[in-house]
């Protein structure tokens, strides 16, 4: 589990370009500079490469914080 | 430093332009579809051979197997006017492929009737599959290819898309909303390395326009200027050129395939 942490954090980092240690479950869409619309589809992107899945549009609008994609990561099996 | 499209010209393999790619092709169990389908597995290509019904999907990409023994082609059967089954279909193009290089958006279906006549049944059915398929599938293709930075998507709109024709405000409408499409995906998704483009076919000898009644068809091909109806090849070899590296700098065009219609 905290395997998928990790993973997470490095695929929020990578598609965010921005350090791991900024990554937090209270990070927000939009919050920082560096997580705009086109930066999201760039997220989503190393989401769905590092955990090998592909995510519902409804589920890629819907990932407004790192603690919302951990839930909604959950709908894919993935445990945190 | 060598380029994909460096390799593409001239270099040794250049004959066939789609080795190693893989390409979904929409409505390819017949007319254009078919072809382009074939087409891309003489040049290669893993075709992914879509069609709403599995056994015309099977036994076309069965077809097409046999007559290129060394092609991939495997059906990929789900319905464009249904965004759940395009949505399975494309998780499942993932499961299997991890990748998509090339999306060929040419299911349509063909509707005429005279504005008044038109029903908001019809409307919609012309525009979810022609438009709202198109749309979808591209949306799907696109996040497939971005991991990459690398892709080709082509659109097959219509000759009616870019200048309308009397009783066929729907269709017009569909395939022009195709157009839009088109140029907007080209300048959204430049930057991740993915092209969009467009073919507008003109009257192409297909099943689409049996219905046309003879005197109609008559009074149509007097106006191509190379005198004869188009044939699906001839889309076909313009959605290769889009779909290889020959067209590695090209994107956001629309490429009539109209015999002159237009001129």
């Amino acid at each position: 589990m905290s395997d998928n942490n990790e993973k997470l954090k490095q695929a929020v980092a990578e598609g965010l370009q921005i350090a791991p240690e900024k990554v937090t479950d209270d990070l927000t869409y939009e919050s920082i500079r560096e997580w705009d619309s086109v930066a999201h589809m760039a997220l989503v992107a190393a989401i769905e490469e590092r955990f090998d899945l592909m995510l519902d549009t409804d589920d890629i609008i819907a990932m407004s914080s790192v603690g919302t994609i951990k839930q909604i990561l959950g709908k894919y099996d993935v445990a945190f | 430093m060598t380029s994909p499209s460096d390799q593409a010209v001239g270099a040794p393999g250049a004959g066939r332009l789609l080795e190693g790619r893989i390409a979904l092709v929409t409505g390819a169990t017949r007319g254009i579809g078919r072809a382009t389908a074939e087409l891309f597995a003489a040049h290669g290509a893993h075709v992914l051979l879509n069609g709403r019904d599995a056994d015309r999907a099977g036994q076309a990409a069965e077809e097409i197997g046999r007559a290129y023994p060394d092609a991939t082609v495997e059906p990929c059967v789900f319905d464009v006017g249904d965004a759940e089954s395009i949505k399975l279909a494309f998780t499942d193009v993932h499961r299997r492929h991890k990748r998509l290089d090339v999306l060929v958006n040419n299911a349509g279906v063909l509707r005429d009737a005279l504005v008044g006549m038109v029903s908001g049944a019809m409307l919609e059915e012309v525009m979810r599959i022609n438009f709202t398929g198109s749309f979808l599938c591209a949306q799907m293709a696109a996040r497939l290819m971005s991991r990459r930075r690398s892709g080709s998507i082509v659109n097959v709109s219509s000759i009616i898309g870019r200048y309308g024709n009397p009783g066929q405000a729907a269709y017009a409408s569909s395939k022009a909303a195709v157009l839009g499409l088109t140029f907007s995906l080209a300048k959204e998704l430049g930057p991740e390395g993915i092209r969009v483009n467009a073919i507008a076919p003109g009257f192409i000898a297909t099943d689409m326009i049996e219905a046309v009644p003879q005197e109609r068809r008559d009074s149509i091909q007097a106006g191509i200027r190379m005198g004869r109806l188009g044939k699906p090849e001839e889309v076909a070899a313009t959605a290769l050129f889009l779909a290889s590296d020959l067209s590695a700098y090209v994107t956001g065009q629309v490429i009539g395939v109209d015999g002159g219609m237009t001129v």
